[in-house]
């Protein structure tokens, strides 16, 4: 019998446990470990939804479902779990590295590898991927008043290949190892004479399930705010949020294709002994960092756009101003799209090109500072003569102010090429990116979650446990990466697990006490999130408008229902929902109701995705049984969807009605709060717009709503 | 030009409400966005070849000493007519909405697009038996065939689609989602058509004249 | 389905397809000469070195727009202008990768010259 036909090079010393067993090391262990607690977070996952019964609701409810408002919170979820594994791996380096003087510490230098290769893939391709498309998908629709995206099933599809993809790498803390060539995948070491294993193929295929997933998210959100925008909503009165999902699904659109020609190429030279990257045969390896740029720089930009658009509204909300020069932060937006693909090379200007081709891409790097600098600019100005209130997503917005402008500056010292040559592949380019991506997009995702989430559950987050969280995840970051900037200065390079230089040692030791108080943060924000879940009652703002919202997201209940808006609302100015607050017109009883089409669940999507990631676990183990019938069925999937014909359904229009009268009603009922009490179980979610409190009289229960039929 | 045309070229939906011109444009506007990005994808293998035919030669043979250029014509040629026929199913499917004159014109599309693929195995085989130029040969010949074999992928994943399509004529009749689909189709093979410009100007002709 | 237009269109409006027919013919013969005469200029030598690239190159594009015109129906005045703006957009996209790769990895191989 031959075994390999059925499991290609799958052997039972290929499960991590086996390690273990014949060569027991603290090492060996911590992977043991970590392997355990995957397979036993889904042993006991399964457990859990059979026990309470949730497997039919999770299937029916969640998984089919093609709501954008549901796609979008699975994405998130999916983040946050990514976020857990990705955020131990880093503190394990930390330790790793402050127990190594002269080759001590508990890794091997292998274990090592894979450590800093699936915190960086994981935490760039899914979580803050997952992340911002997770938010996009959620409040984009919503803000440009449409029912859902262009293509609700696509949307779905995508979810379920980056799904795929985070269940692959999940997977190689069980099966196998994962790369040890860093999140960037450098051949030729990456190449099969050098990493001849099946770690980088885990890295090609959960890489290219999510690319592609995001290449289908960036079209479907384009088309969607391009098409899709409810009456009188033009381009220039979308919120900003939206402005900058637009740009960012164009930069996916465009960026992902050079990461999966690399890829690709990358395979064939692996699987089929093609010599695009190898040392010999006219390989040539640094067209694998050009490619790779092509779509990273880009990506930088991907991740932290959404984050503006947050910080935008953000600021204007909890100052409770207009945003100041939203023109401005506008074409700041589309100058840093473009821009963003002229600046690939500065991420190897050590490769060996000429001076002068440093130099072009030198200064294309500092002129993208600039619009960046227009929009903090604009951020501050918007709080000036505002009413700021410091709630934990402001707390988290200042923060990322003063943090980030820092970030900010030691790009602009990177972009000089004469100074990149010296700090290049030190810790200083380490501490620079987390700067920037941690206060800019991962912090920016918190306070989206402190923002939104009333919305999307009907209930506010416990407000002194955000609080906790953002007093550890702040001092927790600049503890952990600014040592990391005067490391890199004194020598130290990155992805190195044992060092020799005495002079390190109480850097380290202070970076390992940020990232302890950085999984305190994460703790608070688990335990905020639990808590409030709890105390929900006392914290329901099911009125839909908890923080004196601007856009018209706030105009709709919370949770709001599959249909989004009743009738599609007419905007006639930017802000639309406070602009109608203030002049009494909103909450008003529209004039007639009528039948809404909602798309169907669907298996389609989970099918596509389960047979993805078989699909791609049979690549990575050379199970070519699996991978022919995974293929033939994802087709089969396809084709078989584009004959059925019911896929809509018709929400009649006296249930829309009965259910927006009623939230009408209750909305009449209640008494506005003002902006002093938005923190109490007074906050129902009905606002009196600040301009207003002067007269709050005026709004109590009942009055100043005008019913036109 | 017509009005609908203008919006969506080649498909009509005059008479037909503003919604389906909307569901319409939403789509088209989509699949465009599709081939852009695909687009980008083929510029990138361009890019890498346009490097790699010159440089990553090693010890393999040239470009010019194993292109056969009549070929390479004929294939132009298959592929013209092709897109060309795929004009004609859809001027059939827009002003008769015959479903026969549809059928017709899609089969003699998806033959030339066959013959097509059929010739450029030919010349992989020719290529391979004739100057051992396979893609473990050199960088060069690696990245020919990655470009020349993801469009010869796409020609017949499109020759897939159109069988689904023609399958669907019978099912289902000319209904404005099928329609759309054939619409969405015929630009994706028109597109091909003109990546194929690209091949067979860069890598054939220009191999052949430096 | 019905194949009539609507009556409040102006007659100009009216689908034409005679029109749309000529349209397919002349993109044919149009790319047909365009693609003869590039193969003409590698067969018969009309040009040699670098004046052969630049005229190929040439006939590439013309021949492109051809298609994009006749085939897909694209044109400068009357096109939608999401789609022409999304297809101009994207050859500034393909212009900046596919020139700046090329420069870039030439300067290198240049320098790595023995």
């Amino acid at each position: 019998m031959n075994w390999e036909l059925i499991f290609g090079q799958i052997k039972w010393t290929s499960f991590v446990f086996a390690g273990m067993i014949e060569n027991p090391s603290l090492s060996e262990a911590i992977a043991s470990g970590a392997g355990s607690i995957a397979v036993l977070g889904a042993l006991g996952t399964v457990v859990l939804l059979t026990v309470k019964g949730w497997w039919v609701p999770l299937w029916r409810d969640w998984l089919t479902s093609v709501d954008h408002k549901k796609v979008g919170i699975m994405y998130i979820v999916l983040a946050l779990v990514m976020f857990a594994r990705a955020v131990i791996e880093a503190a394990l380096m930390r330790a790793q590295q402050l127990a190594a003087t002269d080759g001590g510490g508990f890794l091997s230098a292998d274990h090592f590898g894979q450590l800093f290769s699936t915190h960086g893939t994981i935490m760039i391709f899914f979580v803050a991927m997952p992340f911002i498309t997770g938010l996009m998908n959620y409040v984009m629709p919503l803000q440009i008043g449409a029912r859902d995206v262009s293509f609700p099933l696509l949307n779905a599809i995508s979810l379920m290949l980056t799904m795929a993809g985070a269940v692959l790498i999940m997977v190689s803390l069980v099966v196998g190892q994962f790369s040890t060539g860093g999140w960037s995948a450098y051949p030729p070491f990456t190449g099969i004479e050098f990493s001849p294993g099946e770690g980088v193929d885990y890295w090609i295929w959960a890489v290219s399930l999510g690319s592609i997933g995001s290449t289908l998210t960036g079209l479907n959100f384009a088309v969607t705010i391009y098409k899709k925008r409810c009456p009188g909503m033009s381009l220039f009165r979308m919120p900003l949020f939206t402005w900058t999902t637009l740009c960012t699904s164009i930069l996916m659109i465009f960026a992902m294709a050079p990461l999966t020609a690399a890829t690709i190429m990358l395979a064939l030279d692996r699987y089929a002994g093609f010599h695009f990257f190898t040392n010999g045969d006219g390989g040539n390896m640094m067209n694998y960092a050009n490619l790779f740029w092509l779509f990273g720089h880009p990506e930088v930009y991907i991740l932290i756009l959404p984050a503006f658009g947050v910080w935008s509204e953000v600021v204007a909300t909890y100052s409770s101003k207009r945003i100041y020069g939203y023109t401005s932060l506008v074409y700041a937006t589309m100058c840093i799209a473009v821009l963003s693909f002229a600046v690939w090379l500065h991420h190897f200007f050590t490769m060996g090109q000429s001076a002068n081709v440093n130099a072009i891409f030198g200064i294309a790097t500092m002129i993208i500072g600039v619009p960046t600098g227009v929009k903090v600019y604009d951020w501050l100005l918007t709080m000036v003569g505002g009413r700021i209130r410091l709630t934990t997503a402001m707390l988290f917005h200042i923060n990322f102010l003063l943090t980030f402008i820092l970030g900010g500056m030691t790009g602009v010292l990177l972009a000089n090429p004469g100074i990149d040559f010296q700090v290049h592949n030190t810790l200083f380019l380490v501490a620079h990116f987390h700067n920037m991506i941690i206060p800019g997009v991962l912090f920016g995702m918190f306070a989206a979650v402190q923002f939104w989430f009333p919305k999307a559950f009907g209930f506010r987050l416990h407000e002194g446990l955000g609080r906790a969280s953002f007093w550890c995840f702040a001092p927790g970051f600049l503890l952990a990466f600014f040592p990391l900037y005067w490391l890199g200065m004194m020598g130290a390079t990155r992805r190195t697990f044992t060092w020799s230089n005495p002079d390190y040692l109480p850097w380290f030791a202070l970076a390992m006490l940020g990232a302890a108080l950085i999984l305190a943060g994460f703790a608070f924000m688990v335990m905020q999130i639990v808590v409030s879940v709890r105390r929900r009652a006392e914290l329901a703002a099911p009125l839909g408008d908890p923080w004196d919202g601007r856009a018209l997201e706030w105009s709709i209940p919370s949770p709001p229902p599959a249909w989004n808006f009743a009738v599609l609302p007419q905007v006639t100015a930017r802000d639309a929902f406070y602009e109608a607050k203030k002049d009494g017109t909103a909450y008003r009883s529209p004039a007639a109701y009528e039948d809404i089409e909602v798309p169907r669940n669907t298996a389609t999507a989970p099918l596509i995705g389960l047979f993805a990631c078989a699909w791609a676990f049979g690549l990575v183990w050379h199970i070519w049984w699996l991978v022919i019938v995974s293929f033939v069925l994802i087709w089969a999937v396809v084709i078989a969807r584009s004959f059925a014909t019911h896929t809509e359904e018709i929400v009649p229009a006296a249930t829309v009605k009965a259910a927006n009268e009623a939230f009408l009603a209750a909305v009449r009922a209640t008494p506005g709060v003002t902006r002093d009490q938005e923190m109490t179980a007074a906050n129902r979610g009905r606002a009196i717009p600040e301009s207003l409190e002067a007269s709050a009289g005026a709004l109590a229960a009942g009055a100043a709503v005008e019913v036109t039929r | 030009m017509s009005l609908s045309e203008r919006l969506h070229p080649g498909i009509n939906l005059a008479g037909t409400d503003p919604e389906s011109h909307e569901a319409a444009e939403e789509v088209l506007f989509g699949f465009w966005i599709f081939l852009m990005s695909d687009l980008v994808l083929f510029a990138v293998l361009f890019a890498t070849y346009a490097a790699m035919s010159v440089q990553g030669i090693a010890e393999g043979p040239r470009p010019a000493e194993v292109f056969d250029l009549t070929a390479a014509f004929l294939e132009t040629l298959l592929l013209l007519f092709s897109s060309f026929a795929f004009g004609f199913a859809m001027l059939e499917m827009k002003y008769r909405e015959n479903r026969r004159g549809v059928l017709g014109w899609l089969l003699v599309t998806g033959l030339l697009g066959a013959g097509f693929v059929g010739m450029e195995l030919h010349d992989y085989y020719v290529m391979v038996t004739a100057h051992g130029a396979t893609p473990q040969t050199s960088g060069f010949l690696s990245a020919y065939y990655l470009l020349t074999g993801t469009h010869a992928l796409h020609v017949s994943s499109g020759l897939v689609w159109m069988a689904v399509m023609a399958v669907q004529v019978v099912v289902f009749g000319l209904s404005p989602a099928v329609k759309l689909r054939l619409m969405r189709l015929a630009l994706f093979w028109h597109m091909l058509d003109v990546v194929w410009i690209g091949i067979f100007t860069f890598v054939y002709l220009y191999g052949v004249v430096s | 389905m019905s194949n009539r237009a609507p009556a409040n269109l102006p007659a100009s409006d009216i689908e034409d397809e005679g029109h749309e027919r000529r349209s397919y013919v002349i993109g044919l013969v149009l790319a047909l000469v365009l693609t003869t005469g590039a193969f003409a200029v590698v067969w018969f030598d009309l040009f040699s070195g670098a004046a052969a690239l630049a005229a190929l190159g040439l006939l590439a594009v013309v021949q492109a727009v051809v298609h994009l015109r006749y085939f897909l129906h694209i044109d400068l005045q009357r096109s939608h202008r999401d789609d022409l703006l999304l297809i101009l957009f994207t050859v500034l996209i393909l212009l900046i990768m596919v020139s700046g790769t090329i420069w870039i990895l030439y300067d290198q191989h240049m320098r790595m010259m023995p």
